[in-house]
């Protein structure tokens, strides 16, 4: 029997021909990470694990990017601790206030994941970088911890679902859409303990930026990890970044599956997920009308170029709605200077919008936009849970950049179309 | 081991920012987390529980972000037990990595009542309904499992394999 390109990835790395489907298999680790949140409680419990050194300093990396820059003094001590640690290891991979961007989108960017690698990071959305090809979990703190000292983590094979998309997508329906309508479908635990592995002709259409956000997502179902085989965009994506050589894992033709599930994308609209579950989801038209205080782009789900993008699609020569606050955060200073080149910047601040420097901020509540009692945000974030945002009784609506950008200019959630019929300003 | 203490019924999909909200991530101590356990779910159930109480929850407990604060905010409380139909998988690790013992059990999941009295045999994985004279059999605690709550955690389990000397 054949095994899944999940499957093959855990058996190289645990020295095994093969595993199947809830094996306990303990894997080396390529890659590890941890943020300002997880990376303090990581220390602590490596520091209780007493060996006095990590692994192998070339595969630890820190960011700084939740609560940064530092919203007050115990955020500012997190990241205290989290420096110190770094300087007396000497670890080479530290990225602070300046230099940090969103970790999953600036490790890859930097190249310390590349396809068939075995990836942990202390943040659930590590899964992100499966859309490398690269088997990408995440773990808490403790689990972080015992990687560091000792460049190893055990798994449960998963078992994998697959997920193919056909058809043609329609203007405005992005890889966002695509996850949503899946995690709408099988609910935020219709992947428990699952791999989500996505293919099929569209995916193969999409750019690096909405496969990640894809990949991004999968936590949001209950899954594993997220993945996809490493077609040519990846390899191409992946080439000028690498930081080792690296083999492309493929699933064999008789992998086997725990289920398929077939997508025909052609009738799709945008959709959002509306408070306060991921899989809330319906078709933007269906939510159409509501009115919003506060729209959010920004995170590792959709704070890449590609999204300001088509943010800047719909607001150039707009204005942000008098009711309604723009926040923009670009998810790397990479992406950042990127989005100053190419002018979205000045559209961003010439609409009215707030643009801020790199930070996870508002997706969790933690600084930077920070939702009052009742308020609703549409964010392009990943998780519109109770008090996520914010108060516990804000609301946040989840969609792509255009659908969140659209909602800003007309003060109320509306498809995009509407709104790019409307004249521009002169 | 057993643990007796009042049950606290919670719903399906409890997400570990319902268990302790990410603007207060701010620390890494249990008591201090505690203050703040289910703050978003319920302000005033944090009063309500005292040590050695029992969380007794529905699907998918513990979905969302990999926060370890999260079963650190349950430990700091006093709750050494959660029942649940089922849990979210970064969730179930961090649990047991910290020694925070969690049981599948749908049965107890469905019967069980806010403030039933409960007896359970952390060994076994048998749970008495003192209140309602019922009992339910969990799922036991696979092996490995077993072996990290027996070696206190995953981080004394990691130094007797490291053959760390020492106690810390």
């Amino acid at each position: 029997m054949g095994m899944t390109i999940t499957e093959k990835i855990l058996a190289q790395h645990a020295d095994l021909p093969s595993v199947r489907p809830g094996d306990l298999v303990e894997c080396r680790v390529d890659m590890l990470f941890a943020n300002d949140i997880t990376a303090p409680l990581a220390i602590q419990q490596f520091e209780r694990i007493g060996i006095g050194r990590v692994f192998d300093p070339d595969r630890v990396a820190f960011v700084l990017d939740h609560y940064v820059p530092p919203k007050d003094i115990a955020s500012a001590e997190q990241c205290r601790i989290t420096r110190e640690f770094v300087r007396k290891h000497n670890l080479p991979h530290f990225y602070d206030t300046g230099r940090a961007g969103i970790a999953h989108v600036l490790l890859a960017e930097e190249g310390f994941v590349a396809p068939g690698e075995l990836f942990v990071g202390a943040d659930s959305h590590t899964c992100n970088h499966g859309a490398l090809g690269a088997f990408a979990t995440g773990v808490g703190s403790s689990d972080l911890a015992a990687a560091m000292a000792t460049g190893r983590l055990w798994f449960r094979v998963p078992h994998t679902l697959k997920f193919v998309f056909r058809g043609t997508l329609r203007p405005w329906v992005t890889g966002k859409d695509l996850v949503l309508r899946v995690i709408g479908d099988i609910g935020v635990d219709g992947a428990r303990y699952a791999a989500m592995e996505f293919a099929g002709p569209v995916l193969r259409q999409l750019t690096m930026d909405e496969r990640f956000s894809i990949a991004n997502m999968a936590v949001e179902a209950g899954a594993k990890n997220g993945i996809m085989e490493p077609d040519e965009v990846v390899l191409e994506w992946v080439r000028p970044r690498a930081r080792r050589p690296f083999t492309p894992v493929y699933s064999d033709p008789d992998a086997e599956y725990a289920a398929l599930y077939e997508y025909d994308v052609s009738e799709m609209e945008p959709v959002v997920a509306a408070p306060s579950s991921p899989s809330n989801v319906v078709p933007v038209t269906e939510a159409a009308g509501v009115r919003v205080d506060q729209c959010f782009i920004g995170t590792c789900t959709n704070g890449r170029i590609e999204d300001l993008r088509q943010a800047a699609r719909i607001l150039a020569g707009r204005r942000v709605h008098p009711d309604v606050r723009l926040i923009v955060i670009p998810a790397t200073p990479r992406v950042y200077r990127q989005a100053l080149e190419e002018g979205l910047i000045q559209i961003f601040l010439e609409a009215g919008a707030a643009v801020s420097t790199s930070t996870c901020g508002p997706c969790i509540g933690g600084h930077m936009g920070v939702l009052a009692d009742g308020e609703v945000c549409v964010s392009t974030s990943s998780r519109n849970f109770v008090g996520r945002m914010g108060h516990r009784q804000s609301k946040v609506y989840l969609s792509n950049a255009a659908v969140a950008a659209a909602a800003a200019v007309a003060g109320r959630i509306v498809h995009p179309d509407e709104v790019v019929r409307s004249p521009v300003a002169a | 081991m057993e643990i007796r203490g009042r049950a606290h019924k919670v719903g399906d999909h409890i997400d570990t920012d319902l268990i302790i909200a990410g603007r207060y991530l701010v620390s890494t101590d249990p008591a201090k987390l505690a203050e703040h356990l289910f703050e978003d779910l319920d302000p005033s159930f944090r009063a309500r529980i005292r040590p050695g109480d029992v969380i007794v929850a529905g699907e998918n407990f513990g979905q969302g972000s990999s926060r370890e604060h999260a079963p650190l905010a349950l430990l700091g409380a006093g709750i050494r037990v959660v029942v649940a139909a089922s849990f979210a998988r970064i969730f179930y690790r961090n649990a047991f990595n910290n020694g925070l013992v969690l049981l599948e059990c749908p049965l107890a999941a469905r019967r069980v009542q806010d403030g039933d009295e409960l007896e359970i045999d952390l060994e076994t994985g048998r749970i008495v309904n003192c209140t309602r004279a019922e009992t339910y059999q969990a799922q036991p605690i696979p092996p490995f499992m077993r072996e990290l709550v027996l070696a206190g955690g995953l981080i004394p389990y990691v130094r007797q394999r490291l053959g760390v000397a020492g106690d810390r």
